[in-house]
């Protein structure tokens, strides 16, 4: 297991440097530097410009930045974001919470509704729910993000008035960030109407957030199941006088489950893609809100560092999803 | 008066949906298993044996439709029961063991979990009584070192020990019916022996019926009292195992024999059957068997046989093989 481990992290070298210089290069490509970003149309008197950009470093050959760079990753400085020239790791840490709340409360939405869907669908196979319930996931998973977030907020915010258009708590109250997570803090906090509020912030953007792994995990719950109740084992449990439930719930799902938490795991990466848009979409002050403004800004430590973050946290997901279907699977368990 | 059979099947057809109409697997067969009995059900892949086993049991798909005059176990209607009335048959009077081991247990769950599964559900057994009787239970079917094979998962244990699990599952609660569908058909030549044994030595010590389906006259021989031949979804021949070996009377039976190579001892080549058991949609008109048998005429090309009385039991036959050893010298 430990061997394991090993391997798989000595595997997140390559992936690391790539991301680096990918992002590295890219935000580069795009035209307009920092300086000239942030004076805009008032312009800067040429030996300025000049001077500015030394003093950042900017003047000199791309590759001396890039080995720089990696140097200080190496020696784990992200360096300080040339707008706020606060340290990017804490700008990163205390935005990353709300992001992580969203995220979390997206899967869980997908989740909790994609994996009964998929059984149902797939024990009802030919029915007018399992066709149903393929039809929407096929649109779910079809539709841009962005444009469904701002159909429902047409909908629900601004037609029904039930949720906010915006942010993550009414103005109306203020909490002490403990945790970055809005629901623990309000709840620790005694604060049941920002509670609420806090609540109604996350469903639109929860919702929003969630439709693409919902769709996936509704679809491959019904799939692996499928697969899994033709098996002889199921036959057997059968066979032993079992009710229908147990043979479903129990021996089917404990099967079914081993490609969808893989499936889920996968997830992760789309979702925090994902988070990108749908935090702009909905105002909501976290990585992805963030990210967005530091390539308006050219803030080029901020938006390396943001990237890496973030592709350490796929990472890091998709070795535990790697772990977890392990324990899942007997039949792993053992080889290793 | 005899006793009443402890499984009475009459008229028993079982009919499959699928796109190209509707298939009928099992064609109105007839079969009673008496308390104690063992009766073998041999027949080539295609002849519905399986297919009438899954019925007893209850086993088949939506996609497969039931139906019978009469199918009664013990005294009681199977056909008239709900399902969940079913269900605590299944399992616990009725059980049975299937062909393949390796793939018929569930690879997430421990062999102790998996068989006492079905004593808690029937018997309501828990704590330190249900892990004694699972212990005991792997010890009658020759498992070694039992209680440390109840945390063993189905893949670490070979075919062999894990089709011995699975008879441990189905003799759990004491059955009054065993349907053993192929037991040894995925196993090595040395470990089916052991099976066998195992499936015989059980069956006397209990005292329970037994329903072994094979494709191989050999191991019905040695284990049946009665044995009903089947071919293409109908019974052949059914007949007591002594008879039905020294002379039988359905001629696909005896070419079956025939096929038997310690029968055809100093032969040049072993005897076959030519053909195939027709399928879906070639079932000939007459005697199903017409065109794969010797002695076929016109009438058996357009009659189709009913079950006729031979000695001690029936065979679908216009012309019944004579005592005489059948097919002996002959050049085919």
């Amino acid at each position: 297991m430990l061997r394991f481990i090993l391997t798989r992290v000595s595997l997140v070298i390559p992936t690391f440097l790539g991301v680096t210089f990918l992002t590295f290069l890219l935000i580069r490509l795009v035209p307009g530097d920092p300086i000239e970003v942030r004076v805009g149309e008032r312009g800067i008197p040429p030996e300025r410009l000049l001077e500015l950009r030394h003093e950042l470093g900017l003047d000199r050959p791309l590759w001396q930045q890039f080995l720089d760079y990696i140097a200080g990753v190496l020696q784990g400085d992200l360096g300080v974001s040339l707008v706020t020239r606060n340290s990017v790791l804490s700008e990163f840490l205390t935005l990353f919470p709300a992001t992580l709340e969203l995220a979390a409360l997206a899967m869980l939405f997908a989740t909790v509704v994609g994996l009964p869907a998929g059984i149902v669908a797939a024990v009802r196979r030919g029915s007018v729910f399992d066709h149903g319930v393929m039809g929407v996931s096929l649109t779910g998973y079809s539709m841009p993000i962005f444009w469904w977030g701002l159909l429902l907020i047409l909908f629900f915010s601004v037609g029904l008035g039930w949720t906010p258009v915006s942010g993550r708590l009414d103005l109306l109250y203020y909490v002490e960030p403990v945790t970055g997570f809005m629901l623990v803090d309000t709840l620790m906090a005694g604060e049941y109407g920002a509670f609420w509020s806090a609540l109604h912030h996350l469903v639109l953007p929860m919702i929003v957030l969630g439709t693409v792994p919902l769709a996936v995990v509704a679809r491959m719950t019904r799939s692996a199941m499928l697969e899994v109740l033709g098996e002889d084992y199921i036959r057997t449990a059968k066979a032993k006088g079992l009710a229908g439930k147990r043979v479903i719930g129990l021996h089917a799902l404990r099967n079914a489950l081993i490609p969808v938490v893989t499936v889920i795991g996968l997830q992760v990466g789309t979702l925090l893609g994902g988070a990108i848009l749908t935090e702009t979409i909905f105002s909501w002050p976290g990585v992805g809100k963030w990210l967005i403004e530091s390539i308006n800004r050219r803030d080029y430590p901020a938006l390396q560092g943001g990237v890496l973050l973030i592709a350490t946290t796929v990472m890091a997901v998709n070795l535990l999803v790697d772990v977890l279907y392990g324990v899942l699977n007997p039949r792993i368990r053992h080889s290793r | 008066m005899p006793a009443m059979p402890l499984l009475d099947i009459k008229n028993l057809s079982v009919e499959f949906t699928t796109r190209a109409g509707t298939f009928r697997a099992v064609d109105g067969i007839d079969l009673t298993v008496d308390e104690g009995e063992v009766v073998g059900i041999v027949g080539e892949s295609g002849s519905g044996k399986s297919v009438t086993s899954l019925a007893v049991m209850g086993l088949l798909g939506s996609n497969g439709t039931v139906l019978a005059d009469r199918m009664q176990f013990g005294g009681k209607d199977l056909l008239a029961m709900s399902p969940s009335q079913r269900r605590k048959i299944t399992g616990k009077d009725v059980a049975m063991v299937f062909q393949e081991p390796m793939t018929s247990l569930n690879p997430c769950f421990t062999v102790g979990f998996q068989i006492m599964e079905t004593l808690k559900v029937h018997e309501g057994l828990s704590g330190k009584a249900l892990r004694n009787r699972a212990i005991e239970l792997l010890e009658q079917v020759g498992i070694p070192a039992p209680e440390s094979r109840l945390s063993a998962f189905p893949h670490q244990l070979s075919g062999g020990m894990n089709q011995r699990v699975m008879i441990a599952i189905a003799i759990a609660c004491n059955p009054r019916l065993l349907v053993a569908d192929e037991p040894t058909t995925a196993l090595d030549v040395t470990i089916q022996k052991q099976i066998l044994d195992l499936l015989v030595r059980l069956q006397k010590e209990r005292g329970m019926a037994l329903i072994l389906i094979t494709h191989d006259m050999g191991v019905v021989a040695e284990t049946a009292q009665r044995v009903v031949v089947m071919y293409a979804g109908q019974v052949a021949e059914t007949r007591p195992v002594d008879a039905l070996f020294k002379a039988p009377r359905h001629p696909y039976t005896g070419a079956l024999l025939d096929a038997l190579p310690e029968r055809a001892l100093g032969k040049r080549r072993l005897p076959t059957i030519p053909g195939v058991v027709p399928g879906i949609g070639d079932r000939p008109q007459g005697c199903l068997f017409n065109p794969r048998c010797r002695f076929a005429t016109d009438r058996c090309r357009i009659e189709r046989p009913a079950l006729f009385d031979v000695d001690a039991g029936k065979a679908r036959c216009f012309y019944p093989l004579a005592d005489a050893p059948v097919g002996a010298g002959e050049v085919l």
